[in-house]
């Protein structure tokens, strides 16, 4: 159900952990909080679960203001970081607590818990007790647990974190899926960038008790409002230069065409490049901006390669390469390469 | 082609060479615990052995046969294990509400909380137990004031019978249950909690369901602590029953040191030794559940 936080405020002492956050979280949508830890992303979801009761501000659920329910009346289904499975019940008395709660018949009990179970592909555990499951499927019980009596919200708290590398990319696109299967108004809290877009519809990133932007991962990721946001989300270079007449002196770069030069103020300006918009030898020849640079160090991740340089004239850059198994080696340590990218890949990052 | 490396030390030897180095390990952390071992042996589990041996002295189980045929010996058994399964419940009714406060209190009430509960510790049985000699007696500060306020005509009963035996056990147990029940409650993640009330659980079912069997190793084990304290008491019931509740072990001491009856007290110590084990095997039992479950 539609999820509305408006105003929210909460002060531990002098200090504001939340001030004054406003969100809106359609029906069956995704939405990732984004944000590095404590940023006060911790302390709004618990303000939505009612763990946590605001000092100003309302959290409305399917049009209802719930902002001094006991989080036991809001009908929202959470996963804890540490998932919180009840260590002395089996995963079938587990997933069956909520229902329970609910005084729900037992014969509906027992087939709701058999779906939840099916849904989570753990048909067959169900008598296990949880330490006797692996991470992977402890998070999937206490998926499970959460979504079995059909809640107006899910909440996700770092979820993932737990898990190895390879576990958790195969959970995150599997709770996608199943939270589109299902329709499940999700608000999932992260410091992750990478994961938050693998899975989100919008992000909204946090910082210093306050959203910092909202949108759709691809625009955030290509049009971010602020230096900070730039900087969290994705590796990037922000480049420092001065504006006037349309163009942007870069050193190094020499002038660069600006995008929307025409609203562009004479002044001070702050470039967003992203590493894989920044091309080296032959792919940068053709290019319109280029400078030369020296590799400072080479990483090779697979199908890239990651190169830190410095710009002749300039500051240090990264860039990342896409290799193919029959491309030569990247430039190694030392070497001077020509640098090159197209002026419409450039974001000019609002000041302030 | 395979290849060999020089292994001087002989680390590639088979299995068996490898675990005598790792037991050597483990052996040597046992030399830590080796003085107290030592003492104990000594001073504890050596006059132990002596005494109950001296109950079968002459190869005769006669002493058994007194303690078990005389029905004295085995009513104030029965006496004494039904004033420490009373003196337990009471402190585990009045241990776990304390605990759980303990276990939730910021940082001044834990240290206020702790002051309070350890503070008997700083003084004797002895001197607490005559302090409720003064507060409980005919003309005590408690009937005195329960008179003055017009509550009671006559005095109340509270010394010389169990009602005051209870009251002391209970004043100088409660700590050793409110410890144990307080380090299980601590080891019970707050999310348990949180997650019980999110998915819909009033406070009072969170606790029955999730906090309270979560907590069982703790509250067993401050059953065990407490029973088996309160089976072998002597001052507290000496001097609060007056001569009306007689416990085993006032029996004892009553055996050696009037009757000089070494071998009939060493019998009853005996006897006293096993139910204690027993109920502590039985509240394991009864308990292990609960531990795998949290463990």
């Amino acid at each position: 159900m539609q999820l509305s936080v408006t105003g929210i405020v909460r002060r531990f002492g002098t200090v504001a952990a939340l001030g004054g956050v406003d969100l809106d979280v359609a029906e069956g949508e995704f939405l990732t909080i984004l944000g590095p830890s404590g940023s006060g992303k911790t302390t709004l979801l618990k303000a939505i679960a009612g763990f946590e009761i605001p000092d100003e501000g309302a959290v409305t659920l399917g049009g209802l203001d719930v902002t001094l329910a006991p989080p036991r009346s809001r009908e929202v289904g959470m996963v804890f970081q540490n998932y919180a499975l009840f260590p002395h019940m089996s995963v079938a008395q587990n997933i069956a607590f909520p229902l329970e709660m609910r005084r729900r018949p037992r014969a509906e009990v027992r087939q709701r818990v058999e779906a939840a179970l099916r849904l989570v592909e753990l048909e067959g555990m169900a008598a296990r007790l949880p330490r006797q499951l692996s991470g992977g499927q402890q998070q999937r019980v206490a998926l499970a647990r959460a979504v079995v009596f059909d809640p107006k919200l899910l909440l996700l708290d770092e979820p993932f974190g737990a898990l190895d590398r390879k576990l958790r990319e195969s959970l995150q696109l599997e709770v996608r899926r199943l939270q589109r299967r299902l329709g499940l108004t999700t608000l999932f809290i992260t410091h992750d960038q990478e994961e938050a877009l693998i899975m989100s519809d919008r992000i909204a990133v946090m910082d210093k008790g306050r959203i910092q932007q909202i949108g759709r991962p691809g625009d955030l990721y290509a049009r971010p409002a602020s230096r900070f946001v730039a900087d969290f989300l994705g590796e990037s270079n922000l480049l420092e230069g001065r504006a006037g007449q349309g163009v942007a002196q870069l050193p190094g770069f020499g002038a660069v065409p600006l995008p929307g030069a025409a609203a562009q103020p004479d002044g001070p300006v702050t470039l967003l490049l992203r590493p894989e918009a920044l091309r080296v030898e032959a792919a940068a020849a053709p290019l319109p901006c280029r400078a030369t640079g020296t590799v400072l160090e080479t990483v090779f991740l697979g199908q890239s390669a990651k190169l830190r340089l410095r710009v002749e004239g300039g500051a240090e850059m990264l860039a990342r390469l896409p290799l193919r198994p029959s491309d030569p080696p990247p430039p190694a340590e030392g070497v001077v390469v020509t640098l090159g990218f197209a002026p419409e890949d450039l974001h000019v990052v609002p000041q302030g | 082609m395979s290849s060999r490396k020089a292994d001087p030390a002989g680390f590639a030897a088979p299995g068996h060479g490898r675990r005598v180095v790792a037991r050597r390990r483990e052996a040597g952390l046992l030399l830590l615990g080796l003085p107290a071992l030592l003492l104990l042996a000594l001073v504890f589990a050596w006059p132990v052995l002596r005494l109950l041996s001296l109950s079968v002295e002459g190869g005769t189980l006669a002493h058994f046969e007194k303690a078990a045929l005389d029905g004295l010996y085995v009513s104030v058994l029965l006496d004494s294990l039904r004033i420490a399964a009373l003196v337990t419940a009471i402190c585990l009714v009045l241990a776990y509400p304390v605990a759980f406060w303990l276990s939730r209190a910021g940082r001044l009430g834990l240290a206020i909380g702790m002051f309070a509960l350890l503070l008997p510790f700083w003084t004797s049985v002895l001197v607490r137990t005559y302090a409720w000699l003064v507060l409980l007696g005919r003309n005590g500060v408690v009937n005195r004031t329960l008179r003055d306020w017009g509550w009671t005509e006559a005095p109340l009963p509270l010394l010389h019978n169990t009602t005051g035996v209870l009251i002391g056990m209970v004043h100088v147990l409660l700590p050793y249950m409110v410890l144990p029940v307080y380090a299980a409650l601590l080891r019970v993640d707050p999310d348990l909690t949180r997650a019980a009330e999110g998915l819909g659980a009033p406070a009072w079912r969170s606790f029955l369901r999730v906090t309270l069997p979560l907590s069982m190793p703790g509250v067993s084990a401050g059953c065990a602590l407490v029973f088996v304290l309160s089976l072998g008491f002597f001052i507290t019931p000496a001097l609060l029953g007056g001569g009306h509740v007689i416990m085993i072990s006032m029996l004892i001491e009553q055996q050696v040191r009037e009757f000089l009856e070494w071998p009939f007290a060493a019998a009853l110590s005996t006897v006293l030794l096993l139910a204690t084990l027993a109920i502590y095997a039985l509240i394991g039992r009864l308990t292990r559940g609960a531990r795998l479950a949290t463990s």
